[in-house]
């Protein structure tokens, strides 16, 4: 689903943000990504989703190499994965429903099938009922949760989540957590960022350990 | 039932022959929801499509007024285009002699005399005249020829091949040829009516430019939106759609504005120009932009407001990225 080869990402101000990763992670596979901040947890998951491109090596998401892909087709790339902020990044003058709407509707389907799927998703995380909801009127949970179901609304094959938990007590963190494990349990893939060890420890998935921007340690679930 | 991934490669992609309809469905909602967007924040839209309504109000209603102007010049086309005075000394039964000879010239569709005694008739009539004509106590008014030159013999040089023959007549005292100013007068309009094509040419750079800078600043209040829109997999073409929209829908009404102002103005000024046209004992009904030329200031606005959306979401929005 996703290799690494030989990944370099230099930045010209802050130096080398990743130094030669290289790791594969296959398809319907739950993995976490810990470190420090400012290990290279972001600029790792960024490379996927095409916010950055990497200054050396590889990025191969479901056989095609992203070095090779077109400007043009990003956005078509970035349907196939669904991203989730620490920040959320929803739109605070749109309703929780424009929001998770947001990625059917640039794909232009029709308004029917939107709103249909949209529900569903926000049934999934529990905030059917706050669909009209402007986010500000939204705790920090269920923000993170209308961030969620936007990720999921289009069911990419890949869910990226950059400190999904960060601003969350440790409850609605266990929440948000075990919405993922139901994510991974029909098969998407997951590769989520986190710094919050206790909670990964209870989980048996693989994780991967970020050090200065290398990948010091690649843990089976065993 | 939304159950990510087990999904993705069963959701079905909208067949080829729905593919026209879905496009049309997009357009139509992306171009009335944009106009939504613009009428939420009324000043800020009201100010931007009042500057382009007045930019394009000026040359549109300079344009009103030249075929306006034209109109007027154009109903004198009747008027007689040569008078020959005859001499004093000649008299009315030779001064029909000469108007049965130049009747004959095949250049000429109409001679019409007018006689010594009848011009002086008419004009007592007109106001004014009457008791200083009564003070003189013989006609010094002489005979005159009203000539009315056939539409295929009004070029400016026939005229005046014309002009030279009627001169050489020997009952003739002089020749004038009424058309001559209205010559000049058409040489003027045409000159008008280059300068307000080179007037809108230059206002409407203007309104390039206006709404260029209101995109470029929409554009920026957006950012955030652009940013997450590119995250979840927008198109440059879906991120550009509003904003071209909103430059139409600005050019749109600031054309409908003009066209407001100009037809209020013409209706505004109506009232003067009857009264104007009174004491010249006429009718001139003013004439509003008529629908060709409306249909240009219309669609040239759109077109304007397009163009200039354009340019600024091709400057601005390659530089928003997501971060």
């Amino acid at each position: 689903m996703i290799r690494f080869e030989h990944v370099c990402k230099r930045y010209p101000e802050r130096g080398d943000a990743l130094s030669d990763v290289s790791f594969e992670m296959e398809s319907g596979e739950m993995v976490f990504l810990t470190g420090h901040s400012g290990a290279g947890k972001s600029t790792l998951l960024r490379l996927i989703g095409l916010l950055e491109r990497p200054s050396r090596g590889h990025v191969i998401v479901s056989g095609r190499n992203l070095a090779t892909l077109p400007r043009r087709k990003i956005p078509y790339h970035r349907r196939q994965v669904g991203m989730i902020f620490q920040d959320h990044k929803l739109l605070p003058d749109r309703s929780v429903f424009e929001n998770v709407a947001l990625p059917l509707v640039v794909t232009g389907l029709s308004h029917k099938e939107v709103g249909r799927r949209v529900r569903a998703a926000l049934d999934q995380v529990g905030l059917l009922k706050r669909e009209r909801a402007l986010p500000v009127a939204l705790s920090g949970g269920e923000q993170q949760r209308v961030g969620i179901a936007r990720a999921v609304v289009a069911r990419p094959p890949l869910v990226l989540a950059d400190e999904p938990t960060g601003n969350l007590d440790p409850d609605l963190s266990r929440e948000i957590f075990d919405l993922f494990e139901r994510f991974h349990q029909v098969g998407v893939t997951l590769m989520i960022a986190t710094h919050d060890l206790g909670l990964i420890h209870l989980r048996r998935h693989r994780t991967f350990t970020l050090h200065e921007g290398r990948l010091a340690d690649d843990s089976g679930d065993d | 039932m939304a159950r990510p991934g087990t999904h993705a490669r069963r959701r079905a992609a909208p067949g080829i022959a729905e593919l026209p309809r879905i496009w049309l469905e997009h357009h139509l909602r992306s171009s009335i929801a944009t106009l939504g967007r613009l009428l939420h924040a009324p000043l800020p839209t009201v100010l931007t499509v009042a500057v382009i309504g007045i930019a394009l109000a000026l040359p549109a209603g300079l344009y009103v007024l030249t075929e306006n102007l034209r109109n007027l010049v154009g109903g004198w086309d009747q008027a007689a285009a040569i008078s020959v005075f005859l001499r004093e000394d000649v008299s009315d039964r030779e001064a029909g002699a000469v108007a049965e000879l130049v009747g004959q010239w095949p250049e000429l569709a109409r001679v019409q005399l007018i006689g010594a005694q009848e011009a002086l008739d008419e004009f007592r009539h007109q106001a004014g005249f009457g008791e200083a004509l009564a003070q003189i106590k013989e006609n010094p008014l002489p005979a005159v020829l009203a000539l009315f030159p056939r539409p295929d013999y009004t070029a400016p040089e026939q005229i005046e091949g014309l002009q030279q023959r009627l001169g050489q007549l020997p009952e003739a005292d002089f020749v004038r040829v009424d058309t001559e100013w209205l010559m000049r007068f058409q040489a003027i309009l045409d000159l008008a009516q280059a300068a307000v094509g080179l007037l809108a040419g230059l206002l409407g750079l203007g309104v390039l430019l206006i709404v260029g800078n209101t995109i470029r600043l929409e554009i920026q209040n957006r950012r955030g939106e652009i940013e997450i829109m590119e995250l979840v997999g927008a198109t440059a073409a879906f991120i550009r759609r509003p904003f071209l929209y909103a430059g139409a829908w600005y050019g749109l009404l600031g054309g409908l504005s003009a066209w407001i102002l100009v037809t209020a103005a013409a209706i505004a000024l109506q009232g003067p120009v009857s009264r104007l046209a009174s004491l010249y004992r006429s009718d001139f009904p003013l004439a509003g932009l008529g629908p060709l030329p409306l249909l240009v200031l219309i669609a040239g606005s759109m077109l304007l407001g397009l163009v200039g959306s354009w340019i600024a979401v091709n400057r601005h929005l390659r530089g928003v990225e997501p971060d």
